[in-house]
């Protein structure tokens, strides 16, 4: 069943048209992250969900029920906000509990799902104090609390991390995911980072400029990604991307040839863009995958980057700029021209003209 | 060489502020002077003077036995009266304005910024330019010479600025809180009543700081709208300023001058640095 059904959804502010027909259909259970570079529409479209802000056209079905005409409070959903939008003046207990009260839930009710969700959050010793006296961290736990007593059909995170520092963020990712596999309500998650969209979501949806560019599985959205844009929005470093030509088999750039997917064959003698992920490029005694000897290419090295674990290397392919990531003991000089191992099963090919990926 | 003229600066600097300020305290030190000096003493000698004896008795008659316009009750029943008028305006202007500008901050309505630019119009309309209005509103009201009347003119006036002043803060609310407030469930007056007016206290205690001395020191409705023993003490002061005795009861009148300004006088000394505070204040720190 879906959870969450979004058909044709319009918004324009004024003239502007910010959301340009979203389609999504996503399914009960799924964690399902919006992922895009800031402007593009995320916030928007999950406040329209919310019913927080009106489409100018479009239909959202939230649990097979029509919701365009509904209230935010009789959506069955729950919200977690960036700013975690806590009531200042009410305790933690209180901010919890709010969402009952405005309900009529009797109070014997209402102590008891504060009690299960501080116990689950760990924010036990939080209830009596006041937002202003929190940490960052502990803000966000109880933004979560009052999401999680609701019991909602879905789940609405609006960039709950990105006020927290990189450590927090990483340990509150993993928290996150672990209580969506613990509690199993589909969650509808925004945010502009693209590891978080990797790490946490069973399904990705990419957009851009008010248009989703992929919905799929993060394998997918990562290694077969539907246009140039998720190419080189998705991973960290992005997908290299350099102009090259089919010939007779063989993907070409500059003078290097690497064997060509089969669906490339109707592209014989025309430019295409190769997408090849910088992990693809690494030193030359690599074996990727099956154990069976890599290609190995020469290319000129501009610099090098060591980041511990790894090492970047900037290197010249076909004129254009590439990075490669090798081993961290790899020792190269600047200038000099190196030997690198290609995994040439992972290699994309797009339409330069409307960067859709061909093969 | 520098420092002598940052010094010399300073000194200029410093002279012109004494200045100014002794010229502001300059009319309060005479009243209070007078108001402790018998009325021979002022006509003997002058205005200005320190006292020889202290005359304390100038306040006991001012307060309930001197006579103005026929009615020898001091200025106490106009006390009274200007309480009544000035208390329950400031309240009621300060809960609606917050109301208002709680609606036109947090709420987007058809019109709404219509509604928010009419309200305050009324900051600029000249006092003279509603006298008419008024009148006829109070006639047709049959509230003419009535205390209700002054607290029906000062509650809708006084809107204005309240309206004007809670707006402007509650806009610095952030606009999630409304947003989780609106999934919670909680309809327009209980985000008013449980998350705006907790937050409101220091724009509260600007707005009703403002009220109240306006209110209370207002004068051109009270001599226009009421008469007798309807006036506030504003315009009570005016017609014992004018009235003819055998001998200018100055001290009696400046000591009347005086308790009359007394409340706003301890509202400034007890509130004063809570406007302050409130007025730079931002709802959510
Ligand atoms: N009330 C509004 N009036 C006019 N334009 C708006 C309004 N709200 C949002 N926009 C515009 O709509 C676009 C999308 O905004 P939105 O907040 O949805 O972006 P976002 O993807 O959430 O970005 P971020 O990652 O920075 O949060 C932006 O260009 C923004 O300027
Ligand atoms: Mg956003």
């Amino acid at each position: 069943m879906s959870a969450l059904v979004i058909r044709d959804l319009h918004k324009r502010f004024g003239t502007t048209e910010v959301l340009k027909g979203i389609n999504l259909d996503i399914d009960s259970g799924d964690f399902t992250v919006l992922v895009g570079p800031s402007g593009c529409g995320k916030s928007t479209l999950l406040n329209i969900i919310a019913g927080l802000e009106t489409a100018s056209s479009g239909d959202i079905e939230i649990g097979g029920r029509l919701v365009n005409a509904i209230p935010p409070k009789d959506r069955d959903i729950a919200m977690v906000f960036q700013t975690y939008a806590l009531y200042p003046s009410m305790t933690v207990r209180q901010n919890i509990t709010f969402g009952m009260e405005c309900r009529n839930v009797p109070k014997a009710a209402q102590n008891q799902a504060v009690e299960r969700v501080a116990k689950l959050l760990q924010i036990e010793p939080l209830l009596a104090r006041k937002p202003a006296q929190l940490s960052g961290g502990q803000r966000q736990r109880v933004a979560m609390g009052r999401a999680l007593v609701r019991d909602p059909k879905l789940f609405l995170f609006d960039e709950p991390l990105s006020n927290l520092d990189a450590k927090l963020r990483v340990e509150m990712r993993m928290e996150i995911k672990q209580l969506h596999a613990r509690i199993g309500t589909s969650i509808v998650y925004v945010t502009h980072d693209q590891i978080e969209a990797m790490t946490m979501a069973t399904r990705i949806a990419v957009m851009h400029q008010g248009e989703v560019q992929q919905f799929a599985d993060p394998d997918t959205v990562y290694n077969r990604p539907a246009n140039l844009f998720v190419a080189r929005f998705m991973g960290a470093p992005p997908m290299n991307t350099v102009m090259a030509r089919i010939d007779a088999g063989a993907v070409v750039v500059g003078d290097i040839r690497l064997p060509a997917p089969e669906a490339a064959a109707a592209w014989q003698g025309r430019e295409v863009v190769l997408g090849i992920r910088p992990e693809c490029i690494a030193e030359p005694t690599r074996l990727f995958g099956d154990g069976s000897a890599p290609i190995v290419i020469t290319a000129p090295v501009e610099m090098t980057e060591p980041t511990g674990a790894e090492t970047i290397v900037v290197m010249r392919l076909g004129g254009e700029k590439v990075l490669g990531r090798v081993a961290p003991d790899t020792r190269l000089a600047n200038g000099a021209t190196a030997r690198f191992a290609v995994d040439t099963r992972k290699l994309c090919l797009f339409d330069p003209q409307t960067e859709r990926l061909i093969a | 060489m520098a420092d002598t003229s940052i010094n010399i600066r300073r000194i200029i600097v410093y002279g012109i502020v004494w200045v100014v300020a002794a010229a502001w305290l300059f009319p309060l030190v005479v009243v209070i002077l007078n108001s402790l000096r018998t009325a021979e003493e002022i006509a003997q000698t002058s205005m200005i003077g320190w006292p020889r004896v202290w005359a304390w008795g100038n306040y006991t008659q001012a307060w309930d036995t001197y006579c103005i316009a026929q009615t020898c009750s001091g200025i106490r029943p106009y006390m009274l009266n200007s309480a009544l008028v000035t208390i329950p305006a400031t309240l009621i202007s300060t809960l609606l304005g917050a109301v208002a500008g709680y609606a036109v901050s947090l709420w987007r309505f058809r019109g709404d910024s219509w509604i928010y630019g009419i309200v305050t119009i009324g900051i600029f309309l000249p006092q003279q330019m509603r006298l008419l209005p008024w009148t006829l509103v109070l006639r047709d009201l049959g509230l003419t010479n009535t205390l209700a009347g002054l607290v029906m003119i000062h509650t809708i006036q006084g809107m204005s600025f309240t309206t004007l002043f809670c707006r402007n803060y509650y806009v610095s609310i952030p606009a999630d809180l409304m947003k989780a407030a609106k999934i919670d469930g909680a309809g327009f007056f209980r985000i008013f009543w449980r998350i705006v007016l907790p937050l409101s206290p220091p724009i509260l205690i600007v707005t009703v700081i403002w009220q109240f001395t306006h209110i209370w020191n207002e004068f051109l409705y009270g001599v226009t709208f009421t008469t007798g023993t309807q006036q506030p003490v504003t315009a009570a002061l005016i017609a014992l300023a004018t009235s003819v005795a055998d001998v200018p009861q100055h001290g009696i009148q400046s000591a009347a001058v005086v308790v009359a300004a007394l409340p706003t006088l301890l509202v400034y000394l007890f509130g004063g640095r809570y406007f302050v505070r409130g007025l730079t204040a931002g709802a959510v720190k």
